[in-house]
């Protein structure tokens, strides 16, 4: 499992590769937070590569989003296999975040 | 009815970074049973990764010299995963917060007991050498119709 970063334009996207659980969640949290004080505003995490979500990883996708909305930036989901949708839907997650069905798609919304 | 036989029985120290492996080793177990896609992809590893957060964090509070032990049965129609830690147990109840609260949604935490009872068919808890949350699936009937 690991985390991969890359500028596309004005957006840093991520891509969750593996899940996103509760032993490795603050490696998530601390690169987003690293490039939101290094000034970046548009965020999208990209999840096509990703199995599953607990909810330590859902609490630190809502921890982030709060954080980047503070700073006046934005933060997009993507690619969301039927699995992760259906937790999302679970959880009401699906409300908070704004969720495209593909990255481009996502990267066109900001 | 045959009895329950016992699939899996794992015993883990209280670190997080052993999760994901033990929840691999159920999924591969949920897969070589045939068991519905979503089971093995949703169900169980969410359930069960709440379920051995909580009795490492919460039970053990992350000490590696106590042990969390996993085990999983397999019955006709159901499975089930019992997690035991050393800890005096927690609230069950008073623990699960439904999304639907207020202020619920923007919150970081709180989902985990909540998504272990949607996720699985029933969770109990009770004192058995330790505390043990006992969670069961039940599993789709695939025995042919009666002529």
């Amino acid at each position: 499992m690991s985390f991969a970063l890359k500028k596309q334009g004005d957006v840093v996207v991520v891509d969750v590769e593996g899940q996103l659980i509760v032993g490795n969640r603050q490696e998530l949290k601390q690169k987003v937070l690293d490039e939101l004080e290094r000034g970046e505003r548009k965020f999208l995490i990209d999840f096509s590569q990703t199995g599953y979500i607990d909810s330590s990883g859902l609490g630190v996708l809502v921890s982030l989003s709060k954080k980047i909305r503070e700073q006046g930036g934005e933060l997009r989901l993507a690619d969301l296999n039927d699995d992760l949708k259906t937790l999302f839907e679970l959880t009401k997650l699906d409300t908070l975040f704004q969720i495209s069905d593909t990255r481009e798609r996502a990267l066109e919304s900001f | 009815m045959s009895a329950p036989r016992v699939a899996l029985d794992i015993d883990i120290p209280s670190d997080v970074r052993q999760i994901e492996p033990v929840i691999r080793q159920v999924t591969d177990t949920c897969r070589s049973l045939d068991l519905p896609r979503q089971q093995c992809s949703l169900n169980v590893p969410v359930a069960l990764s709440e379920a051995l957060s909580n009795a490492i964090l919460r039970g053990n509070h992350e000490d590696v010299t106590k042990r969390v032990h996993l085990r999983t049965l397999v019955a006709d129609h159901e499975l089930v995963f019992e997690i035991r830690d050393e800890g005096p147990g927690f609230n069950l109840e008073a623990s699960t917060r439904d999304p639907e609260q207020q202020n619920a949604l923007e919150r970081e935490d709180g989902r985990g007991i909540f998504l272990m009872r949607t996720l699985m068919d029933s969770v109990e808890q009770f004192q058995q050498g330790g505390n043990v949350v006992r969670m069961t699936l039940r599993l789709p009937d695939t025995s042919p119709e009666p002529r």
